[in-house]
């Protein structure tokens, strides 16, 4: 144990709620927490910030018992516990939200808020759920509808859901993950007025984010973490920021890209051209090109169809309208295979659930899409999948190079570049990719950088889709703006600032959210009107 | 940072270096069902005089050709994520028909080679069905088994048909300087099965559709025709297996092969193939087939009450079951 490390300059742990000192965390041989402590007062909202990988959710997980800490020492309202899992957390009052919603779709509002803590007597449950409810909505005042099935519910209403599940657990602390990421600016506001009143009851909200201007706006404290290390724990009112940001990235502010490759003249010809596109799976209108050597980027919140669009173009969905025309030549009925047999792929953001296949070696995962150019008669030629897949390894600086091993033992951000080996194995002409950088730490995220650059620089067409948007915004020589599946915007990316880019989708998020809110009363249908201008019959081809 | 922070610690991690003792225990797990066959054959061999005698294995193997056959084919359904429960109720139509063929063309080729035939065909059915249809592969085939069955009755109106076409029993009892026949043609299905799993791009396929048939799919893999093949190819070693076993005894009837399906599903499992899909082998399904012949094989040699053989065969798979869930770690 090293609870030795625990630092003196921390608030007193007598009047701490929760006190972490000394958490060391490996996961094989990854040490994602080192020596890190945290002390969390009543009443107060404690941030944890810092960059992915940063060790700032698992320090949150391990706080709610959702992990158990490889050494430190886990104090709650001074008193040390000793075994430490959920149901222990949960019993002291320490209750988790997690990014993934942990509720169950097919159950009711109130279900799931009283699941695992039913009332009941012999077994038999007791029917009055719904005023035990009403009791506990007096405190959070959400105004949810107990008898609604969550699966019906929007995303910020789910998470309301789970806040107040949390409350019916009597919860002291309440560790929020990411808990903005796919909320609109208006809904990340009433979150932050629900926090206020958790806090004025006297509970804690430990509030793990990377959006900063949330962190400051709600938070009496915040600690910056980065590389699994503390590196400082302070008063909200003495960060801004730009410190905060110095703080994560430990060093002066801006990441770095390499140079964009130069940009295509205006007259080449687009390699890729869809025009109002919609597919069955909520694209409703996207316009865009990408011509050979260009690195076109799509910038959206989460939700925003930038994904969906992605996924039209390859034919994972299905186009419903508008066209897709790849090379002068209108694809027909598509599919992931024959997009890939005319030179176009995409790498999937969901590595885990799309991309690989975890149980397999590094090696098949990377000839799996083009298999057949490894193979003759049917039967696959290891030798030269043997000497590519060397190559890729070589190139990709992939570590530890023993590409026979299976690919679910590697790092992120070495299993994210086998995912991207996987695709350049076949030379494709364009290349979506979706979160190419997600999970992956500093050093594999430049590499990746450069790949891109590299890529575009011998003539491929990309197309990116980032929830970093500086990344977007640091690559991309174009970038349209996606907002309720729709590309609304064209701007140039050297000369848009990340804040104004969140302004703007926030914007149009809202105006979205308002015209839905119209068309549900009744007063007009925009997708109707969108539909019926794409449906020029020329452009209806297929 | 979620991904890579909740991402399993996978065997063998390639961060980690495993000291010796963990070695023996990963080795140890991955060939048990290997380990224990050689132990059970050592020691048989010792303890029994007659065992290990050229007349005894042969027979062994001859006896447990039919199933064997089976279960390489059912490596590659249960790899590929799927379940074949209609082994059964396929060898039993194709059996009847084979002694209906015989006993009507006398013709005993063509009726020999009409099972191959139709298992082809039921087990095409039965991809269509999981495929086409969307019904979970448990289910469909447990719906197609209830069908073939049927249909196995309705031929034979319930009853034996017994076979006395000339040459009907070479493919089943001949030999060749004391080798059946059968067992070579078993040697040549495992031979063609290795080499189609683990050397051939359809064999990839079956792991990666078995492992995340969306990456697969994502990647241009037909996952559908991949799916169907998979069990057409269950249904012609079924066939194959049916032809050799109705040589054999000569006769056809509907009951031929009951308890056969969930025998090879155990041989394929117990040999370490998981059942979640993506990871196994070939040579595994025959280690499981001959691990649980050689238990049975065993009772008799000792004469020890047979009321055993099940329950020891039974701790046997769930022993060899839960080490492999063992390494399945907790998230």
């Amino acid at each position: 144990m090293s609870a030795d490390s625990a630092a003196p300059a921390q608030s007193s742990p007598r009047r701490a709620v929760l006190d972490l000192s000394g958490i060391t965390k490996r996961f094989g041989g990854t040490l994602a927490l080192d020596r890190v402590d945290l002390t969390v007062t009543p009443g107060s909202v404690h941030a944890l910030v810092g960059e992915n990988g940063a060790g700032k959710s698992t320090l949150g997980k391990i706080a709610a018992g959702i992990y158990t800490p490889d050494a430190g020492g886990i104090s709650v309202s001074g008193r040390s516990v000793g075994r430490w899992d959920t149901v222990r957390a949960q019993r002291q009052g320490i209750v988790m939200i997690a990014q993934e919603l942990s509720l169950v779709r097919d159950l009711t509002v109130a279900q799931n808020v009283f699941l695992g803590i039913e009332e009941h007597r012999a077994g038999i449950l007791r029917r009055d759920q719904r005023r035990r409810f009403a009791a506990l909505d007096e405190v959070a005042q959400f105004g949810l509808d107990p008898s609604a099935r969550l699966g019906d519910l929007r995303i910020a209403d789910q998470q309301k859901v789970e806040i107040l599940r949390a409350l019916a657990r009597d919860a002291k602390v309440i560790v929020m993950d990411e808990p903005t990421s796919s909320l609109t600016a208006h809904e990340t506001q009433r979150l932050h007025e629900v926090v206020r009143r958790l806090t004025a009851q006297g509970r804690s909200v430990v509030y793990v984010s990377h959006f900063l201007e949330s962190v400051l706006e709600v938070s009496d404290t915040v600690t910056v973490m980065r590389d699994g290390r503390r590196i400082r724990t302070g008063s909200a009112r003495d960060e801004t920021k730009r410190s905060l940001v110095e703080a994560m990235l430990g060093r002066e502010l801006a990441v770095t890209f390499p140079p964009r490759p130069p940009a295509p003249a205006a007259d080449v010809q687009p390699l890729l051209v869809a025009t109002d596109m919609a597919s069955d799976n909520g694209v409703r209108s996207a316009t865009l090109a990408v011509r050979p050597g260009e690195i076109v980027g799509l910038l959206g919140l989460v939700g925003s169809g930038r994904t969906e669009i992605a996924r039209a173009l390859v034919g994972v969905d299905r186009v419903t309208a508008g066209t897709v025309v790849l090379d002068g030549q209108g694809l027909g009925r598509t599919s992931p295979r024959r997009s890939r047999d005319a030179g176009l792929v995409m790498v999937p953001e969901d590595r885990h659930g799309q991309g690989l296949v975890l149980a397999r070696s590094m090696s098949e995962n990377m000839t799996l899409a083009f298999l057949g150019r490894f193979s003759r008669w049917g039967l696959v030629d290891r030798r030269r999948e043997r000497r590519r897949v060397g190559e890729l390894v070589e190139q990709l600086q992939v570590r530890p190079a023993r590409p026979e091993l299976p690919v679910q033992g590697f790092s992120g951000g070495n299993q994210q570049k086998a995912l991207l080996a996987k695709w350049l194995v076949g030379e494709p002409r364009l290349v979506i990719l979706d979160e190419p950088t997600r999970g992956v730490d500093v050093g594999a995220k430049f590499a990746i950088y450069e790949l891109i650059v590299a890529l575009a620089r011998r003539g491929v067409g990309v197309l990116i889709i980032s929830s970093e948007h500086e990344e977007v915004l640091g690559l991309a020589h174009r970038a349209h703006l996606v907002c309720a599946g729709r590309t609304f915007d064209e701007v140039d990316p050297a000369h848009l600032s990340p804040e104004d880019l969140l302004r703007r989708l926030f914007a149009a998020q809202d105006d979205a959210a308002g015209e839905s809110a119209d068309s549900a009363a009744g007063t007009h249908d925009p997708g109707l009107g969108v539909d019926v201008s794409t449906s020029h019959s020329e452009e209806l081809t297929r | 940072m979620t991904i890579t922070e909740t991402a399993t610690p996978a065997r063998p991690s390639p961060s980690s270096t495993p000291s010796s003792g963990a070695r023996v225990l990963a080795f140890a797990r991955d060939y048990a069902a290997l380990v224990l066959l050689v132990v059970i054959f050592v020691t048989l061999s010792i303890i029994s005089s007659s065992f290990l005698s050229f007349t005894n294995i042969m027979n062994i193997l001859n006896q447990n050709t039919p199933l064997a056959i089976i279960a390489v084919a059912g490596t590659f359904v249960i790899i590929s994520g799927a379940f074949d429960l209609s082994t059964a109720a396929m060898y039993a139509v194709a059996s009847v028909a084979v002694a209906w063929m015989a006993t009507h063309t006398d013709n005993a080729a063509l009726a020999l080679l009409i099972a191959p035939v139709l298992g082809v065909v039921m087990g095409i059915l039965n991809g269509l069905a999981v495929t086409k249809l969307h019904v979970h592969s448990f289910l469909a085939t447990l719906a197609s088994s209830l069908v073939y069955k049927a249909v196995a009755v309705l031929v034979t109106g319930g009853s034996l048909i017994t076979v006395t076409t000339e040459g009907f029993s070479d493919l089943g009892r001949g030999r060749v300087g004391g080798v059946f026949y059968a067992v070579i043609v078993l040697i040549g299905i495992v031979a063609l099965g290795s080499l189609l799993l683990h050397s051939s791009v359809f064999g990839r396929h079956v792991f990666a559709v078995g492992g995340n048939s969306d990456a697969a799919h994502l990647s241009g893999v037909r996952v559908d025709s991949t799916r169907v093949t998979v069990f057409a190819l269950s249904g012609l070693a079924v066939g194959i297996a049916a032809a050799i076993g109705v040589s054999r005894i000569a006769s056809g009837q509907p009951q031929a092969g009951a308890g056969l399906e969930l025998q090879a599903i155990a041989a394929v499992i117990l040999g370490g193939t998981s059942i979640y899909g993506g990871v196994g082998a070939v040579w595994r399904s025959i280690v499981g087939v001959f691990l649980i012949a050689l238990i049975g094989n065993g009772f008799d040699i000792l004469s020890v009450n047979p009321q055993m053989k099940d329950l020891v065969t039974g701790v046997i798979i769930l022993a060899a079951v839960a080490l492999a869930a063992a390494d399945r770690r907790r998230r």
